[in-house]
């Protein structure tokens, strides 16, 4: 079985960290070593925007863990792109690494009640979308599969944390 | 239209903007491409290259606004979307002005983004499926219901392409029933006016002052009975084209006004002192002796010259006979599908008989003889018990030219039905104008 990084940067949610590395196993069939990275956060943050760089955050995993299979990292900064407001998470197209914000993902993002069931599900749909794409998924037009775009959190809500069956098709090619 | 068809460009002289937003779009599934300068672009820009565009605004060299207005010029299908981190909404006015599809400021929402490609795709579609649409409406009526392999026909066929397309005034001419409202339709819809309708008014079928207030319209009041405001048939047409049939039976006062309108492009409606300005193409179709009616002074000779710029003349259907199975055989496919019967085949026996009528009332009359055959044939084929009429065959032998074929076939009928002209041009499946006007032609009396 593949190894991957799970890279905890400011993730506080370490009662799901379970949840998350059965998903791996189950998804990805990869084994996750846990990583909680000494690094010097400032040169990635945007004091005019209070949020961290997704992209610049990518490529210091690479730098610094090409060794694993998979790099997934975990955050719950807000993370953005110069040109967008935010993003929910990136990744290396046909890649290795991928990051995924927990921030926006939160209910009480929302100013709703926490409700931790809600909010471990948008998780491993995000780390799924994110993962899927280090593996060459695109954007899928079937709604309910984890690759069906999400640019706000109701859409990611709707869909599901499995892969339909054409993404799961060229997923199984790996 | 998959994601894959669309061919996104990113035009942003940032480096890091062209990064992020070709990375987002990748996932997406689109083909995309950046240029960090507007040059760049004009480079190689030919129409369809590209499907949107993403144009920063304010850019070294060239603005996003002035490139906007080049690219519209090349391309005009081309979807430009303008990014600004200047939410100034001057600038983004003046795009959206200058035809931008859209415009996003810096940072962009994802959310807004997201919809703002799907939104433009959609229009994109829209617009494909609109031109598809219209690509199969002009197949559609092409030549719908024009059907003939004859070299008389094809030679009809031809005139109708070389004319089509300019706007020049035409003149059909031919006898009832060969098709010169099918004929007129087919030269409209090749036409650059075929997005305009067509509007035909049966001159033959209105006394002067009703053809009158069917060509110009009338006010309120303008007569006993006229309640509201009506347009006419002329101002109908505007754009488009208007098709006067029967036009030989237009009244020496009506030539007049009818001229008028044509020299200057405008009239006033019955009762009304406003001009109205028009703008249509004419098409005429007679099957009468113009130039007879000219020289016994009926028509007059400048209307004649201004209707008859390009003639057209339709042959009846004895003189193309090669025709008559295959249009026989439309009509039977036809009336198949509306009838919700099987196709049948005509008998030779039956296609002897159609092969050697005189057909006075031309495809009209064969289009009734096939229709009732449809009704009362049985499968597999057409008996001719099943036409509608039992005749002698022509004798091509015969002395008696065509027109004396005809004359004394509609004696006959006139006769038959105690010259009641209602029944006789029924059962010769012509209208009664029609009938009229053969009974004129061949000086017909009742005994």
């Amino acid at each position: 079985m593949d190894q991957a990084a799970l890279i905890l940067l400011n993730f506080n949610a370490v009662s799901l960290y379970d949840k998350i590395t059965n998903n791996l196993k189950q998804h990805f069939n990869l084994n996750s070593r846990t990583i909680i990275p000494d690094i010097d956060l400032r040169k990635f943050y945007s004091e005019e925007r209070d949020q961290y760089y997704s992209t610049k955050l990518i490529e210091y995993a690479l730098l610094n863990y090409s060794e694993f299979k998979k790099i997934l990292m975990i955050t719950d900064f807000d993370l953005y792109v110069p040109v967008l407001t935010f993003v929910f998470g990136e990744a290396q197209l046909n890649g290795k690494a991928a990051i995924v914000s927990a921030h926006r993902l939160y209910p009480e993002f929302y100013g709703l009640p926490p409700n931790d069931e809600l909010f471990i599900s948008r998780l491993i749909k995000e780390i799924n979308h994110e993962l899927g794409h280090t593996y060459g998924l695109r954007h899928c037009f079937n709604f309910e599969c984890v690759m069906h775009s999400s640019s706000n959190v109701d859409e990611i809500d709707i869909k599901s944390e499995n892969f339909c069956n054409k993404c799961l098709e060229k997923l199984n090619l790996f | 239209m998959n994601n894959s068809d669309v061919k996104i460009l990113i035009v942003d002289d940032e480096q890091i903007v062209r990064e992020s937003l070709t990375h987002w779009f990748e996932e997406d599934g689109y083909q995309v491409s950046s240029a960090a300068d507007a040059f760049d672009v004009l480079k190689d820009l030919h129409p369809g290259k590209y499907d949107i565009m993403l144009v920063d605004i304010k850019m070294p060299k060239m603005s996003g606004l002035e490139l906007l207005e080049k690219v519209k010029e090349i391309d005009p299908d081309c979807i430009v979307i303008i990014i600004t981190a200047y939410a100034s909404v001057p600038s983004a006015v003046q795009a959206l002005k200058n035809g931008a599809f859209d415009y996003v400021t810096k940072p962009i929402d994802p959310d807004e983004l997201s919809h703002l490609i799907k939104n433009a795709i959609k229009q994109k579609k829209l617009k494909e499926e609109n031109v598809a649409l219209k690509a199969s409406i002009d197949e559609m009526f092409s030549f719908e219901g024009l059907i003939g392999e004859s070299p008389e026909m094809k030679k009809v066929f031809e005139l109708i392409k070389i004319v089509a397309p300019q706007d020049t005034t035409v003149m059909i001419r031919g006898e009832s029933g060969t098709g010169k409202e099918l004929i007129a339709r087919a030269i409209h819809m090749n036409s650059p006016r075929r997005y305009y309708p067509i509007i035909p008014v049966n001159c033959g079928a209105f006394t002067e002052t009703l053809l009158e207030s069917e060509l110009f319209g009338h006010e309120k009041g303008a007569f006993t009975g006229a309640q509201y405001r009506r347009k006419g048939k002329i101002e109908m047409a505007n754009g488009g084209t208007l098709f006067l049939d029967e036009v030989g039976s237009v009244s020496q006062k009506m030539q007049v006004e009818l001229l008028r309108v044509l020299e200057t492009k405008q009239f006033t409606r019955v009762g009304g002192t406003e001009i109205v300005k028009v703008d249509f193409r004419l098409i005429s179709a007679t099957n009468e002796n113009l130039e007879r009616l000219v020289e016994e002074g009926k028509f007059r000779e400048d209307l004649y010259y201004r209707l008859n710029v390009f003639t057209i003349y339709v042959p009846p259907l004895r003189e193309r006979r090669s025709d008559i199975p295959v249009l026989a055989n439309y009509f039977v496919q036809k009336f198949a599908r509306q009838m919700n019967k099987p196709i049948l085949k005509i008998s030779d026996e039956a296609m002897e008989i159609l092969l050697n009528h005189s057909w006075p009332g031309n495809v009209r009359e064969l289009e009734n003889a096939i229709e009732r055959a449809m009704v009362v044939g049985k499968p597999p084929e057409i008996k001719p018990s099943d036409l509608p009429f039992h005749l002698e065959k022509v004798n091509s032998f015969e002395s008696d030219s065509l027109e004396e074929v005809e004359k004394k076939h509609i004696q006959r009928v006139l006769s038959k039905y105690d010259w009641n002209i209602s029944k006789a041009a029924q059962a010769l499946n012509i209208d009664r104008v029609t009938l009229y006007n053969k009974i004129k032609k061949y000086g017909l009396q009742k005994n």
